[in-house]
């Protein structure tokens, strides 16, 4: 629901980064509040997922210029895992396996640190299988996820339900997801959406990237961003998205892209 | 490799100090002269005396080894010291009376022997450079018919037990090292476990190489009769030096009739500094007959340091349906050098053996597991079953599996598996964007990876092993 007089909970302002010293974002201006859905398109190589991955903090990417703030403090100096417990969450477009760490452990070992930061009481094993259990259906989840290895072996689509798992388990006030939907058969999209659409809420904002439009026929977005060459070149509504699915990408360069990226 | 990940991987030793006590050092350098003198300061009897010399005679004729995967600058043999003992003051006759500049020694590798003899219910046969200081238990144990003394001392008071077993599964001539430890071999410890007895407490040694220079030799026997079973721990720690030292040990396990053994080591010497500068040189034979039938020899290792490794605990399964294991987990940081893994050879028919190896490589360290799995002509429907893992820390450390597998029958079973996997930035921005940091992600990948070998260990020793390895791998992040 768009909702202009909601607080701002990030605001990203002339956004530069490199990897391995090639400037990958040029410029980007970005703002979500509170209880938004955001959706960023843009063709392949455009910096969505360089995009991301930066307000996680991932340490290959060097942020040259520009600002970000997150609940209005500074986001760039803080460390990734300090990000995630302030309630920045990434869902990954490639999990990685963790080969040895059953997922139960890790999932709680996430859950608990998450619930310190915020002052809340930490769950036990026992406690925190009932829990996560409870989280599991809602997603149609198989409870043996909890005794595997992290990732390990799983499908795409297993992959990616874990990713919505955690992201319902931490309970984040930002949460970026990240070609979710990439890799998904249609039951896997229905369920996967259904999760996140039920995640939504006033006191949370979402920001979808994706390639596609086809996820956003099951998540409804407030507001369609289009990336290209490290910026944001068009901003507008949800029926901007079918625009895209119908047209392309390539309109979109002979437009202005300068008043585009300010009405963001 | 992350700055976080470099600070992790490179704590400073925490065993590194000298111990004042005076020693009694034989001169550097080996000769006939210099094994007649050890075995004479030990009052040895003719026949052990004949057996270092024809070891001394084969050694000589011997060269040293080149096919071991590790670089490091000659030994010369003759800037050893062969034989080191602290000064006792008196005869001791408790624990009371040990030197307490000792015990502050124990204490501060956090094996304070009084109480954890004590309140772990471990009897720990204490090896200060070459001599036994003080066993414990000793008592206890002889009430069921269990010998756990010093080898020395088992020369003097066992000697028709040790003659009978020792050179039996190395023999002297067995390689250049072996060689070199049965010629000048100190101390050690040795065991002897009767018909029939289940030893009612782990036993326990914890090894020191204290003074500068002097080359540790140690020799270790432990026997058990029919139906006997004993779970032996061996632990080591060393202080930090800048010339390396070199350590040639020599194990040697023999299993009766039904008998078990099982032999566990936490092995944490000085493994040199971040610049690769000091530490020791560990070339060890470690080999276990499975003598008897339904026999089992139960190999468990935990190596974490050395500035070079190179050990194969290894079992002949000569018994029918004797058992042969091997679990290690070898830890390899900074410039540590580690050629470890073990051999099978089946002799027997009905012999099973399992080979569970876990290699760690940080910083620029190189970790090679080789193993061989030999099957007899006369093994029928023996079965091997090895996996061998490693896992890589940043990208300048290397990891190497050499498997020889040698079968002579068609009815035998072998089954090899192995895997390589890295702790890469990814993984650990995986856990920090899960709100976990890196230290506690380290440490989750770690045990995770090595648990099939912890689950190995007793209790109090897996314990140790996984704070030894989280010390080894965790410190000031970021």
């Amino acid at each position: 629901m768009i909702r202009p007089d909601s607080p701002t909970i990030l605001a990203v302002r002339g956004l530069h980064a490199t990897v391995n010293g090639i400037e990958i974002l040029k410029g980007i201006d970005f703002t979500v509040r509170l209880g938004e859905v955001h959706a960023i398109m843009g063709p392949n190589g455009s910096g969505k997922s360089t995009f991301a991955k930066v307000l996680a903090g991932h340490p290959s990417y060097v942020v040259t210029r520009g600002e970000v703030t997150y609940d209005g403090q500074n986001l760039l100096g803080r460390k990734p895992e300090e990000r995630a417990r302030a309630g920045v969450f990434l869902a990954f477009q490639y999990p990685v396996e963790i080969p040895g760490v059953a997922n139960s452990q890790f999932l709680r070992l996430a859950y608990n640190s998450v619930q310190a930061e915020r002052g809340k009481d930490e769950l036990d094993p026992l406690e925190f299988d009932d829990f996560v259990r409870a989280k599991m259906k809602l997603l149609e989840m198989n409870p043996d996820f909890l005794d595997r290895s992290v990732n390990e072996g799983f499908s795409g689509g297993e992959k990616k339900r874990n990713e919505i798992l955690q992201m319902a388990l931490l309970e984040p006030r930002l949460a970026i997801l990240d070609e979710t939907d990439s890799g998904l058969d249609i039951d896997a999209l229905r369920v996967v959406a259904g999760g996140v659409n039920q995640l939504s809420k006033e006191d949370n904002a979402m920001v979808l990237v994706t390639h596609y439009q086809r996820l956003l026929n099951y998540i409804v977005p407030d507001y369609v961003h289009v990336m290209d060459g490290g910026r944001v070149v068009k901003t507008g509504g949800k029926e901007l998205a079918l625009e895209l699915e119908t047209r392309g990408y390539d309109w979109i360069g002979n437009e202005n892209p300068a008043s585009a990226a300010a009405s963001a | 490799m992350s700055t976080a990940l470099q600070n992790l991987v490179n704590q400073p030793y925490r065993h590194g100090f000298v111990t004042d006590i005076a020693a009694d050092v034989a001169p550097k350098g080996l000769s006939e002269d210099t094994i007649r003198l050890i075995s004479a300061k030990k009052n040895e009897p003719q026949w052990l005396l004949d057996f270092r010399l024809e070891a001394y005679r084969h050694w000589l004729k011997m060269e040293e080894p080149t096919w071991p995967n590790v670089r490091y600058p000659k030994i010369d043999f003759q800037a050893i010291s062969y034989y080191s003992a602290p000064k006792p003051k008196s005869k001791l006759a408790s624990i009371d009376e040990v030197d307490p500049e000792l015990l502050r020694t124990f204490e501060k590798l956090g094996v304070p022997m009084n109480e954890r003899a004590a309140l772990a219910g471990v009897a720990v046969d204490v090896i200060f450079d070459s001599v036994s200081v003080a066993t414990t238990y000793k008592e206890k144990l002889a009430e069921v018919g269990i010998v756990f003394c010093s080898i020395s001392e088992a020369v003097q008071k066992h000697p028709d037990l040790v003659r009978k077993y020792l050179g039996t599964v190395v023999p002297s001539g067995d390689n250049y090292y072996a060689a070199l430890n049965s010629a000048v071999f100190t101390d050690g410890s040795f065991c002897f476990i009767p018909r029939g007895v289940k030893c009612p407490m782990d036993l326990s040694t914890y090894f020191r190489i204290n003074t500068q220079d002097s080359g540790q030799f140690e020799r270790t026997l432990i026997i058990a009769e029919e139906d006997a079973s004993v779970s032996y721990l061996e632990g080591c720690t060393a202080p930090k030096f800048d010339t390396n030292q070199l350590h040639a040990a020599v194990v040697e396990l023999i299993a009766l009739d039904r008998a078990d053994i099982k032999y566990s080591t936490v092995q944490n010497w000085y493994a040199g500094d971040e610049h690769g500068i000091g530490g020791i040189y560990n070339f060890v034979t470690k080999r276990g007959l499975c003598k008897g039938s339904a026999s089992r020899i139960s190999w468990t290792q935990v190596e974490t340091g050395s500035a070079i490794t190179w050990k194969y605990p290894s079992c002949v399964l000569l018994g029918e349906n004797s058992v042969g294991e091997f679990y290690s987990v070898a830890l390899t940081n900074n410039y540590q050098q580690a050629d470890t893994g073990t051999k099978m050879v089946h002799i027997g028919p009905g012999t099973r053996s399992t080979i569970i190896s876990k290699g760690i490589s940080a910083g620029h360290s190189n970790n090679s597991y080789r193993g061989l799995v030999r099957i007899g002509a006369k093994a029928l429907g023996a079965r091997n079953y090895s996996q061998c893992d490693s896992m890589l820390i940043g990208d300048k450390c290397g990891a190497n599996t050499f498997p020889y597998i040698q079968v002579q029958n068609a009815g035998a079973t072998v089954e090899h598996e192995a895997s390589t996997s890295k702790i890469g930035e990814d993984q650990l921005f995986y856990f920090a964007q899960r709100g976990i940091g890196t230290e506690e992600a380290v440490s989750m990948i770690i045990n995770g990876f090595c648990k099939a070998v912890f689950q190995q260990l007793p209790m109090e020793f897996a314990v140790e092993a996984t704070k030894l390895l989280g010390l080894k791998l965790e410190g000031s992040v970021g």
